[in-house]
């Protein structure tokens, strides 16, 4: 098990180190068009050959990769701390409070996500950039897939509230922040983290979901879902081998998270 | 025992024979069709069954474009395009065996043309106030008389099955080569032989040849390409240039390049006055020269062989050279010229700034274009418009959205800059384009419902439109449709990017099949389509 997750971290390092250093390895910018040579098969010049508009995939998939594994995160962070807040308050309070935010909760995770997300996508400004477009869609992401890990929250925190050392230290004066502070938030870390580090393949492939659409991050950035793209019609045109590395990276990575985020559960 | 046996033998043979011209054609419709009412078709797949079960006066040829008889053996224009007289087959039955007669074209008509039924097929006979008349001369002669002119008037009974006024089965009793035999909604129709059917081929055999024709209900354009391969459908009316290549690195007699299609892909500004838009922006996109500039920047011949892998020519204007009688053949697709641009740019006030084009007032040159979310060849063109607009220091934006979303920004709220969106010609009459170049049109895209015309092109372009719909000279209609050409390519309110080749996969059983670049593609003769 020990072995497994080593490789986990190691493959994660190495595609966080590809990813950062995009700039250095890719052999050409992300949006540059090879316009005589689309479609191109793997070649020196060309690691994974060029996508139907003549650009590296190699390079592409590089900046695809900082873009998910980054911004993934951020998403998680989001989620994770309107989780903490909505489900610590529902968790703290109890009684009608408790019940109206597991109303909202409710209400989130029976919405559509998808639908909700293409909703929200088509009234955002139209002139934004690539990369505002891209911090956008992830944001939005974590603004609405909080739900899930407020319920987890709210549970954990009930309990808490229930349990002896709360009790002692109310009975010796503490209360309202401090308690959150210096009791609360230390013993539910383990759980924070767990729900962080689930979040991020989810959010990955939220993002991959939208990407596939053509509604996720905007042209000419690319992102693991725009690249996943390509495979939209694998029955009819039988993509070539190297079509399905972004899909090979995805899968490596998101276990990747998996394998790690197991050990962090059983800890939780 | 020698005569018994030469029966026998004639009687496999002539069996043998029939199974030859029998057989059942199948292919995909990629949704329900929204009625089975041949007068109130609008749909695409409504369309089909139509096409393949109704029996109209007059047929355009889609090899010729020209106007042959099938029900109506001849007819007479009069009054300048007021009146028409149709001489009527004799004979000819409906698939129940009702008789075919002037009567029924009288009926069809007043059908057609009730306001209660709200027919688009027969809103483009509505010429002018006042109602239609027809009058009965003979049961194998009528005539029908419209309150003005009607451009294109005998091309439009193409559009217009004949229904039976006397049969129980009212729009079903079907005078087509086909009439509809089983439907199950969401699955299939089932449509089968018209033995009533009136035509025959050279050799005095009756019509069609083959005994059915399956509309398999199929949304998923991947499914319907894999049943192909299969060998299930017989039949694609249109297929992707990835698709194509595909198929023909596999089979190269599977797949058929019909030329260049009638439709048409374009970019245009948004100009509506009203619009939410910052104004120095509405200034820009109301500019002839910045239009013109945007256009000889776009690299069309890249657009064609990168997007469409070849099969696809740069685009000339509203009419593509399908369009053989209509298309003005004096205009020149723009050039790709990105110097020429510039200098046009430079006349307008604008100029580069560290590689930023800034207009009079200072303000960067950057707009978004919007496209719908899931083609993928439109979004590869805003994406290569993208890079070629960069290098006369425009900053585009692509944004993608689901298509309900954009109609409602081009038809309600107006909230965009650019528009990337194609334009389907079914019809190669001019006069079907009257509800885009009116600028009191609601589809004018650019800028729509105008009260007066907002600038004087578009006057002329509306005087122009007036004209052609009101003449029934043929060529004087097509100078006044060139002059409309030679505007818009001036002007370019549409910039049109390319004309795409109609793509179509017919399976090596089919025999016969003529593909064709206008609709429907690959069975507009499908009563002489047989299976091997």
């Amino acid at each position: 098990m020990k072995a497994l997750r080593i490789t986990a971290v190691v493959l994660l390092l190495a595609a966080a180190l590809a990813a950062l250093g995009a700039s250095y390895i890719a052999p050409a910018g992300y949006e540059h068009q090879f316009r005589e040579a689309p479609d191109a098969s793997p070649s020196a010049q060309h690691p994974l050959g060029t996508d139907d508009l003549g650009r590296d995939r190699f390079a592409r998939l590089l900046y695809g990769m900082r873009v998910s594994f980054f911004l993934a995160p951020l998403a998680a962070a989001v989620a994770t701390a309107l989780a903490a807040l909505l489900g610590g308050l529902a968790g703290y309070f109890g009684g009608w409070i408790e019940r109206c935010i597991m109303l909202l909760v409710d209400l989130f995770l029976c919405i559509p996500w998808l639908f909700l997300l293409i909703t929200v996508r088509a009234v955002l400004p139209l002139n934004i950039s690539p990369e505002a477009s891209v911090v956008l869609t992830f944001t939005l992401l974590g603004l609405l897939g909080w739900a899930a890990s407020a319920r987890v929250i709210c549970a954990g925190t009930r309990d808490m509230m229930k349990s002896e050392f709360v009790w002692l230290a109310r009975a010796t004066g503490f209360s309202g922040f401090k308690l959150v502070r210096l009791h609360l938030l230390p013993n539910l870390r383990g759980t924070l983290l767990a729900q962080f580090w689930i979040s991020i393949p989810v959010f990955i492939i939220a993002e991959a979901n939208l990407g596939v659409l053509g509604l996720g991050v905007s042209e000419p950035l690319p992102s693991l879902g725009s690249l996943l793209r390509e495979l939209q019609h694998v029955v009819t045109l039988r993509p070539e081998p190297w079509q399905f590395v972004p899909l090979i990276v995805l899968i490596v990575v998101v276990s990747s998270f998996q394998t790690l985020l197991n050990k962090h559960e059983v800890r939780a | 025992m020698k005569r018994f046996f030469l029966g026998c033998a004639l009687l496999l043979a002539s069996s043998l024979l029939w199974a030859q011209s029998g057989g059942e054609l199948r292919f995909c419709l990629s949704a329900e069709p929204k009625t089975l009412n041949p007068l109130l078709v609008q749909d695409n797949q409504s369309e089909t069954v139509s096409y393949l079960t109704g029996g109209v006066l007059v047929r355009v040829n889609r090899i010729t474009q020209k106007a042959q008889p099938e029900l109506a053996t001849d007819w007479k224009l009069m009054d300048g395009g007021k009146r028409i007289r149709f001489k009527v087959r004799s004979g000819a039955r409906f698939s129940d065996g009702t008789p075919f007669s002037s009567a029924d074209v009288a009926y069809t008509m007043q059908q057609l043309m009730d306001p209660a039924l709200h027919s688009a097929v027969g809103d483009a006979f509505r010429s002018g106030q006042g109602r239609i008349a027809t009058r009965i001369i003979s049961p194998t002669e009528i005539e029908i008389i419209f309150p003005a002119p009607v451009a294109n008037l005998v091309n439009l009974f193409d559009t217009v099955p004949i229904l039976s006024a006397t049969s129980p089965l009212k729009e079903m009793a079907a005078l087509g080569p086909f009439y509809i035999a089983e439907h199950k909604p969401g699955s299939y129709i089932l449509l089968k032989r018209n033995t009533y059917y009136w035509k025959k081929d050279a050799s005095g055999h009756q019509l069609p040849y083959l005994d059915a024709v399956r509309l398999e209900i199929e949304q998923n354009r991947e499914i319907e390409a894999l049943r192909f391969r299969r060998g299930e459908i017989h039949l694609i009316n249109i297929v992707s240039p990835a698709v194509y290549d595909k198929f023909s690195t596999q089979d190269r007699s599977l797949v058929r390049d019909a030329g260049p299609s009638a439709d048409t892909e374009q970019l245009w500004f948004n100009q509506m006055a009203s619009a939410p838009l910052p104004a120095y922006k509405l200034a820009w996109f109301t500019s002839t020269n910045f239009r013109r500039a945007v256009s000889e920047a776009i690299n069309r011949e890249d657009l064609a062989r990168i997007v469409f892998r070849g099969y696809a020519r740069p685009a000339i204007g509203v009419i593509s050279p399908a369009n053989k009688f209509w298309f003005n053949d004096k205009l020149k697709p723009h050039p790709y010229d990105t110097a020429s641009a510039l200098r046009r740019l430079q006349q307008e006030g604008f100029h580069l700034d560290n590689g930023v084009l800034r207009d009079k007032g200072g303000n960067a040159v950057e707009f978004s274009i919007i496209t719908n979310a899931g083609n993928t060849a439109r979004e590869n063109m805003a994406t290569m418009i993208q890079q070629d607009l960069k290098k006369i220091g425009i900053k585009v934006s692509v944004a993608t959205l689901d298509f309900p979303t954009i109609i409602e920004r081009i038809t309600q709220k107006f909230n965009y800059e650019a528009c990337l969106l194609g334009g389907v010609n079914g019809d190669l009459d001019p006069n079907s384009q009257m509800n885009i170049w009116l600028s009191s049109a609601e589809n004018h895209q650019w800028n729509p419902s105008q009260k007066t015309p907002a600038t004087a092109w578009e006057a002329e372009i509306d005087t122009l439109m007036r004209a052609q719909a009101s003449s029934g000279d043929e060529h004087k209609r097509k100078q006044y449709w060139d002059r409309v050409q030679e505007i818009a390519w001036e002007q370019e309110p549409f910039i049109y990017l390319v004309n795409k080749d109609a793509l179509v996969a017919v399976a090596s059983t089919v025999k016969n099949a003529q593909p064709t670049a206008l609709r429907p593609q690959t069975f507009w003769n499908v009563e002489e389509l047989e299976i091997k």
